[in-house]
């Protein structure tokens, strides 16, 4: 045991004298949180938009205020012509025109309907459909409006929404839970692979195997500290989120740690096996990074949600512990959800966890049985 | 008749901050000779051996490496070849490309160096290993190639840096006759060893303390000198490391 | 230069040498291409939406036939009660719940005001502010039909229409939008991980001892780690661009020459930046995560998946010296919007100051260094 104890002791310090990779390990979460909380957003606010106004009445004029209060647009120009508009769109500032026809009003008192278009910049397509949706909404909210003035008898429907558990609509709700995901899957399974890799490049993994220490021993020491800094990541992104975001721990703090825990034991035990299966360290990150981070990163929920994906998707994802962690992580810290909704996806990733342990046993127990290299 | 001079040292000093590596070093080494360079770790041995092959510059003192000054660094490696003491060709290439590799450094061409291939495997008695990859190779092979290749492109100087560690009795015989027939060859070999039965081998000796040579001559002379019957035991004698424990 | 000959040699030979190697830099971006590019959209396909009726009326029910017959919406359960209807948002079984009070029929036909409730879950802004502006909408549909069915004439009930448009991607294909993205990804992990740990290996193995007491300039030296890189780099997007190409039917409206200067010139920054890490790192694994960290950090903040325009100013700013925010750019402008050489010259020239303001520091802190 004291054996253990001091090789967990040197791989401790190893990883603490190492100043680089420990300034890293910690500003990579603060990063994150800091982009996906503030820079990549899915929300819109003062987009720039354009207005063509054909009309110059005073509905158009009403509109056209409408649409400058509101918080998502701002008028970046007043186009004169048709022609302008790709010009102002390749320009880049511009993510959509609104084209308010001539005769606007007289239309609107003659047939009582009268349409207003809308061309928006496709080659963003998510601020397209969000700048049209609200843009629609805007218009649809003034047809509402001009229904009531007719006649206050006439029954016009308002529907009331509550938007549950993120009021404010904003999208770091989203992502930010996810960054727990991310930043666990690359502390704990690449570096963990790359070192264990590392040993035996160059060949002091043997000079481990021959001491008193059994393998499981060695594979735990060397572990052990990514398990360490883990957690206190895992702490520093909550506390960060909360004071930089007031994004809050809505559910059972116990509950979060402890998935938190299954999670990163589960990140760990999958980086022992891809080390358990490459040679040399270049294939080691080629393996983690192309073949862990990537679809962690695009596939897993965290920032696209699978639900949008084609079909096929939604099954593959299930192969990937981290899209069952993204929705234990948002469940629980977003929506308070308690154990009783989060037991199907806990339980599968223990599974997956049991299951990356067993065959890293019995992987390194071959090489063990026929020597090494 | 006078021996031509392929390396004069004198005065060199070499200095970090205030600690002095290498204090007033004064010595010549002859063409064709094998160099030997002795001295406990820390004696000031690498440093000047990093001067020699123009990968540092002397804080004072004049250095002359095969005609060149060591203030031109870049003209010297032309004309030296170099073994180091961690590994030096590559275990993802095979023989023949390393061989490939550090000819076309050294400014052959195609032409020169496919033929000489050929005859140097021949002479080693290696050409089926022609096509293997280095890492597949056993240590002592390694070697071997290592300080051919070092020779390949026929340099005035190697410079050889602990070239023998870790390798078997039987494969540092057969080292040292490659050493030997390099000599005859009029290539000069400097060689730095801790193996003091090597230094036998050599045709003169030096041996450093604490950055100052201690001792320069031929091997017996130097037994004779200080009354010692192995070059193992004077060293002892002249060269007592820095801190003694009590 | 018949040294830097024999060295790339060596190089491409160590390359071809690891199998593996191999197949990061021909599967990668295959498999790259053909998974990834279908899967990151944020359209939304269909929303789940449950219908709490508390009405029961020909008019509930109408609505409800309406809410079915959208693509939009799919119905996917009936709560009992406000408490089921609840859970279902916490289970994520619905992201969307309609509340029809009892007295629904009886608001239309105007005896008291129509109420309707939405529950959303809003994890997900997007999608809640989506769903709930296309629940809207059918809503007013169904508004101005009882409407008219009441007597109204048409010409009375006001209201606004309108269809968007979308430019340069009429269907708002996200692959359009995200291959270009991805491509970039591809070209970064291969300018900036690979070649900076295979620079760094070598001075972790001590070869690199080797190469320095020979004749072999600096300058050679690291023309002959970056190279093969740049090579393969360009090589990479052109394979990359050919699947999106047949694979996916992504246009290309500008011009393949412009683009792959753009490329060639962003490479060359990479490649400075991965010399300049190598100079940071004494082992591969430092260089790991420093490459690593600012990759993240580069990329996400490039504008890949959001736009760069709605970030924040002090976001913005970052960019101005982000290789990656130029590159996205510039690759859109030019593949989707057909943009030519003046559209993009500003940041064309800005892109090859970064690339040359890399290279310079990397070369110093490289003299620094040896």
């Amino acid at each position: 045991m004291k054996r253990f104890l001091a090789f967990v002791k040197k791989e401790f310090l190893h990883i603490f004298r190492d100043y680089r990779t420990l300034i890293i390990l910690f500003a990579l979460p603060a990063a994150q949180i800091l982009i996906f909380g503030y820079a990549v957003r899915t929300d819109i606010t003062n987009a720039g938009i354009a207005i063509l106004d054909n009309a110059h009445d005073e509905v158009s004029s009403e509109l056209a205020l409408k649409l400058e209060a509101s918080e998502f647009f701002t008028i970046k120009a007043y186009l004169t012509s048709y022609d302008e508009i790709d010009a102002a769109f390749k320009k880049g500032k511009i993510e959509e025109v609104v084209i308010f026809p001539e005769d606007l009003a007289a239309r609107l008192q003659r047939e009582g309907n009268a349409t207003v278009s809308i061309i928006a910049d496709g080659s963003e397509p998510n601020t397209a459909s969000l700048v049209t949706g609200y843009t629609t909404a805007i218009l649809n909210d003034y047809s509402a409006s001009l229904l009531q003035r007719l006649n206050t008898s006439t029954p016009v429907i308002n529907p009331e929404v509550r938007m549950y558990f993120n009021p404010n609509l904003k999208s770091h709700f989203m992502f930010v839970p996810g960054v727990i995901t991310l930043i666990l899957i690359l502390v704990c399974a690449l570096m963990t692979s790359v070192t264990i890799v590392r040993e035996k490049e160059f060949g002091t993994m043997e000079v481990l195997l021959v001491s008193p220490l059994k393998p499981w021993q060695i594979i735990v020491g060397k572990v052990a500290p990514y398990f360490f800094l883990s957690l206190i990541n895992v702490i520093v992104i909550l506390l960060m989120a909360w004071f930089v975001f007031g994004l809050p721990v809505r559910g059972s703090i116990a509950l979060l740690i402890a998935e938190c825990m299954l999670y990163i034991l589960m990140a760990l035990s999958l980086g022992i096996l891809i080390s358990t299966l490459v040679n040399k360290m270049e294939n080691a990150i080629i393996v983690s990074f192309i073949g862990l981070m990537l679809p962690t990163l695009l596939l897993s929920g965290f920032i696209f949600p699978i639900e949008n994906m084609p079909k096929g998707y939604d099954y593959f994802s299930m192969i990937l512990p981290a899209r069952w962690f993204v929705e234990i992580i948002r469940s629980v810290m977003i929506k308070g959800a308690g154990f009783v909704y989060v037991w199907k996806e806990t339980l599968i990733l223990a599974v997956m966890t049991l299951f990356f342990i067993v065959l890293s046993a019995r992987k390194f127990k071959v090489r063990l049985e026929e020597g090494s290299k | 008749m006078e021996r031509e001079k392929v390396i004069e040292v004198e005065g060199l000093v070499k200095k970090f901050g205030s600690f002095v590596a290498n204090d007033h070093l004064t010595f010549d080494v002859f063409r064709g000779e094998i160099f030997g360079f002795l001295g406990a770790n820390g004696a000031g041995k690498t440093t000047a051996i990093r001067i020699l092959c123009g990968l540092s510059r002397p804080t004072s003192g004049k250095v002359i490496v095969a005609g060149i000054d060591a203030n031109r660094p870049e003209e010297i490696k032309k004309r030296i070849g170099y073994m180091s003491q961690r590994f030096s060709l590559y275990d993802d290439l095979t023989v023949r490309e390393n061989i490939e590799l550090y000819g076309g450094i050294y400014g052959m061409t195609m032409k020169e160096i496919r033929p000489r291939t050929e005859e140097l495997l021949n002479r080693l008695i290696f050409s089926q290993y022609g096509n293997t990859l280095i890492g597949s190779l056993p240590l002592g092979i390694k070697q071997k190639l290592a300080f051919a290749v070092a020779v390949f492109h026929d340099p005035e100087i190697v410079f050889l840096d602990e070239p023998t560690s870790g390798v078997d009795p039987i494969t540092r015989r057969q080292f040292w006759e490659m050493i030997y027939e390099t000599a005859a060859r009029d290539i000069t070999v400097f060689v730095t060893t801790h193996y003091m039965d090597e230094a036998e081998y050599c045709d003169r000796v030096t041996i450093m303390n604490e950055g100052r040579i201690v001792a320069l001559d031929t091997p017996s002379a130097l037994r004779e000198k200080y009354d010692s019957s192995s070059i193992e035991e004077l060293f002892v004698k002249i060269a007592r490391p820095k801190t003694e424990t009590a | 230069m018949r040294r830097l000959w024999f060295l790339l040699k060596k190089e491409f030979r160590q390359i071809v040498r690891n199998p593996f190697m191999l197949r990061a830099i021909i599967m990668v971006p295959l498999l790259q291409m053909l998974l990834l590019v279908p899967a990151v959209t944020f359209q939304i396909k269909s929303l789940d939406l449950a219908v709490m009726d508390n009405d029961h009326s020909p008019a509930s029910r109408e609505l409800l036939a309406k809410l079915s017959g959208s693509s939009f919406f799919t119905v996917t359960s009936t709560p009992a009660d406000y408490k089921q209807a609840e859970k279902l948002l916490y289970s994520g079984d619905a992201d969307i719940v309609l509340i029809i009070p009892d007295d629904f029929s009886e608001g239309l036909a105007g005896v008291t005001t129509p109420r309707l409730q939405v529950l959303a879950d809003a994890v997900n802004a997007t999608n809640a502010m989506l769903g709930w502006s296309y629940l809207t909408s059918i809503v007013f549909d169904f508004n101005r039909d009882i409407l008219i069915n009441q007597g109204m004439t048409p010409s009375a009930i006001k209201g606004i229409s309108t269809s968007p448009r979308f430019w340069y991607n009429p269907t708002l294909n996200y692959k359009y939008y995200m291959l270009p993205g991805i491509l970039v990804i591809l070209i970064i992990a291969i300018g900036l991980m690979l070649s900076g740990l295979n620079l760094v290996k070598e001075m972790e193995i001590g070869t690199l001892e080797q190469i320095n007491v020979t004749p072999i300039k600096r300058w050679e030296l690291i023309a002959s780690k970056v190279i093969p890189f740049f090579i393969l780099g360009l090589f990479d997007l052109a394979l990359g661009l050919s699947v999106g190409w047949i694979a996916f039917n992504i246009p290309f409206e500008g011009s393949l020459l412009l683009f792959f200067a753009c490329s060639a010139i962003f490479l060359v920054a990479v490649l400075g930046l991965a010399l300049f890490f190598s100079t940071m790192a004494s082992n591969r694994q430092q260089y790991l995560f420093v490459a690593f960290f600012f990759t993240m950090v580069f990329v996400l903040m490039s504008g890949i998946f959001t736009p760069s325009e709605s970030m924040p100013q002090w976001a913005q700013q970052f960019n101005l010296v982000n290789p990656v925010a130029y590159m996205i750019r510039i690759n859109r402008m030019v593949m989707l919007k057909g943009s030519g050489f003046y559209d993009i010259a500003r940041d064309m020239a800005a892109l090859s100051l970064l690339a040359v303001a890399f290279i310079s520091f990397a070369i110093m802190a490289y003299r620094k260094r040896a």
